[in-house]
């Protein structure tokens, strides 16, 4: 006899949390443009405000476009649930919100987007957090940095920039082992090329305004929760499994076992921190993720044979890409992204800062931005924009050198991109040697 | 609330309410390899709502002390253990597909304790398939697929969760994810060996409500409804389109059914 059969991840992506509306029959998911929604009657109301009953009540809580969003998302990743936030910001910062107080740390790689290490090495501590960086490429270092106080280990599927890639079963039961969850950014990787519940994870989060909205047309995150981790067991937190004045004395974990972080983060997170996400945010995003399928081989495609040109290119130093031999995490990229090693990835260029200015003032296809996981090429000097609050030292860590250029590479053809970037780097030589 | 039967810890979720001697109760009593959390909206309205609820983690399940018991007789006895051990007399039962058959049998064995019974997404035999069961018996996750897939509609893996941003399926598996090994087995066996629906159903004196739904792939329409004809009467409420899982699929509806129910037990 057949078992059962979940529908594929391509059907899930276009389907997911929405069925056609019973008044219009409306196929695509409408755009609720509307910040509340009329009760029944005043029984309704208490028993909506008192989640006695399902529904929605206000869009800063919950949005009926914001909630296919994050229904589909939570079915693409295998999660129970997940919330949709203002930016992949806010859903890191509703993350951490939720699960601790003043007093608390994290252990975090130090291989991270720079506004991830601004916000925990910088602003948590001005609120009583702290965090510890380690080196992603020995697990072990994570270990070594838990505290009696950690309450969460975090790093990214694929490290900003250099494109580390976690061990995340090895670094999930180290959390596991020390009764901590472990929070992914998985921004880079998308659930169709991972999918990191799969692998121990506990918390995802995405920018989605980068691959899973495509387009770069809306700024939003989403914040998933694979509903497996066993907050009473842990004993760690009592945000969650001890009654919350601030919810008529809830105690989540008991309401809601599985769906606990979600409900916490939901009615006090979303309620008092306030980062939703907009309908038509979410609108936007919804239509990205319907071709997220289509659009993710593409970019492998692309990145690849873009990967090669400026592997064998004479001004080129090096390229740090994990598909290649010579990356350090090469098998683990292997053994966990067996469908690409993502879309972005940095290359350094030989003849340091005024060739790397020539090199990108003389790009025509390749956009200069910051941004990542556009449908367009974007390129971008990470010392100088996005990490440039970093020091001298930190950058070092996190595998960034002054000639260090990021690529998104994206759906153009691969031979304009190819020819884009090796007149740029013709332009690069020539301002090396005139130097 | 921990409560002690058979000198272990039993779990029952109050919807953080002291139990009141004074109130009428309710115990919600949950299906093959979930808990308490199963009726998170229906038990939190109704205690909120003039009632003693107790939704129950039976053995082996949520926070309750295992192992899981082996037979539905022996859940409804222990159902009834555990109202002497949170000091109520009386009580209704709402059961979910195992628990619905662990309420009428209850009912049966023990009519002076039970005032009346609400059975949801219940058939009789319930019979399970060789394939799930021996996928159950070896723990393999097989099983946890057929127990959620054959659990929902068959639309609901694309359709939208009225409960916002949560994906049902998902919150399924890891419900199921979270059971001690062997116990979705004893549960699915307990349902498949049970016996005595026919008997039970014959005895049962008190009201009796079903609420099904209409693509229920657990309960087929054609032995639900010999089993309700069973029952000397019954009311039934049909919910379109529902699968199984009436109180994820349909929660305002269900809540509804089980308000008009228990409105005429306190107008009594």
């Amino acid at each position: 006899m057949p078992g059962p059969k979940y529908p594929g991840f391509d059907t899930l992506a276009l389907h997911a949390g929405h069925t056609p509306d019973a008044t219009f029959g409306a196929r695509a998911v409408p755009i609720y443009a509307t910040t509340s929604y009329v009760f029944r009657d005043s029984e309704h109301a208490a028993s909506l405000f008192n989640m006695e009953r399902a529904g929605h009540v206000y869009s800063r809580i919950s949005n009926p476009t914001v909630a296919v969003l994050e229904e589909r998302v939570a079915a693409l990743e295998g999660g129970v649930g997940a919330i949709a936030t203002a930016s992949g910001q806010a859903a890191l910062h509703l993350a951490v919100a939720t699960l601790m107080d003043a007093g608390s740390h994290i252990v975090a790689s130090n291989s991270l987007y720079g506004g991830s290490h601004n916000l925990l090495g910088y602003t948590l501590p001005r609120f009583g957090i702290e965090t510890t960086f380690v080196n992603p490429r020995e697990p072990e270092n994570f270990r070594r940095a838990l505290k009696g106080n950690t309450r969460l280990v975090f790093g990214e599927t694929l490290g900003n920039p250099g494109l580390d890639v976690l061990d995340i079963p090895a670094v999930a039961a180290i959390a596991h082992a020390a009764g901590v969850p472990l929070l992914v950014d998985s921004t880079f990787t998308t659930p169709w090329l991972m999918k990191p519940f799969e692998h121990g994870a506990d918390l995802l989060y995405h920018s989605a305004t980068k691959f899973l909205g495509g387009h770069g047309v809306a700024i939003g995150g989403v914040l998933v929760d694979a509903g497996r981790f066993d907050w009473e067991k842990s004993g760690k937190y009592p945000q969650l499994t001890q009654p919350y004045a601030g919810f008529h004395g809830m105690d989540f974990e008991e309401e809601s076992g599985t769906r606990a972080f979600l409900l916490r983060a939901r009615r006090e997170g979303l309620r008092d921190f306030g980062a939703c996400m907009a309908p038509m945010t979410a609108f936007q995003i919804l239509q990205g993720i319907e071709t997220l399928h289509l659009r993710m081989p593409r970019h492998i495609e692309n990145t690849r044979k873009v990967v090669a040109f400026l592997a064998a290119h004479e001004m080129v130093e090096s390229v740090g890409y994990p598909e290649l031999p010579q990356h350090p995490d090469h098998a683990l990229a292997k053994r966990l992204l067996p469908r690409g090693a993502g879309a972005v990835f940095s290359f350094d260029m030989k003849g340091a800062r005024e060739g790397g200015r020539r090199f990108i003032e003389s790009l025509r296809v390749f956009s200069h931005l910051a941004n990542v996981g556009d449908a367009k090429s974007l390129v971008i000097h990470p010392a100088t924009t996005t990490h440039y609050r970093m020091s001298d030292a930190d950058l070092k860590k996190a595998g960034i050198g002054p000639g260090t250029v990021r690529l998104s590479i994206g759906l153009e053809d691969a031979e304009d991109l190819i020819e884009d970037l090796g007149r740029a780097l013709g332009a690069a030589k020539r301002g090396a040697k005139t130097a | 609330m921990d409560f002690g039967v058979d000198g272990k810890r039993a779990f029952a979720y109050t919807a953080a309410h002291h139990i009141d001697a004074a109130k009428p109760t309710i115990v919600f009593v949950h299906g093959a390899g979930l808990d308490h959390s199963w009726w998170g909206l229906q038990s939190r309205y109704f205690g909120y709502h003039g009632f003693n609820v107790l939704a129950t983690d039976l053995p082996g399940h949520g926070r309750s002390a295992g192992p899981p018991l082996e037979s539905i007789e022996a859940i409804a006895d222990w159902i009834v253990r555990l109202l002497d051990a949170a000091g109520i007399k009386e009580a209704a039962l709402v059961g979910h597909s195992l628990g619905a058959l662990v309420a009428a049998e209850c009912a049966a064995r023990h009519p002076s304790r039970i005032a009346r019974i609400a059975l949801i997404g219940a058939t009789y035999p319930l019979k399970v398939s060789d394939a799930f069961l021996e996928a159950a018996r070896r723990n393999e996750h097989t099983a946890f697929d057929m127990h959620t897939l054959w659990g929902h509609a068959a639309g609901v893996p694309l359709g939208s969760n009225p409960n916002p941003g949560m994906w049902m399926l998902g919150d399924n598996l890891a419900r199921l994810a979270r059971l001690a090994p062997d116990v979705l087995y004893t549960d699915l066996k307990a349902c498949n060996d049970y016996a005595g629906g026919d008997a039970s159903a014959a005895k049962v004196a008190c009201p009796v409500l079903f609420v099904l739904g209409s693509r229920d792939q657990m309960a087929p329409q054609r032995t639900t409804d010999r089993f309700i004809r069973l029952f000397k009467s019954a009311r039934t409420v049909l919910q379109p389109g529902s699968g199984h899982s009436l109180m994820a699929e349909a929660p305002d509806a269900t809540l509804d059914a089980l308000i008009a129910f228990f409105s005429t037990e306190t107008a009594q």
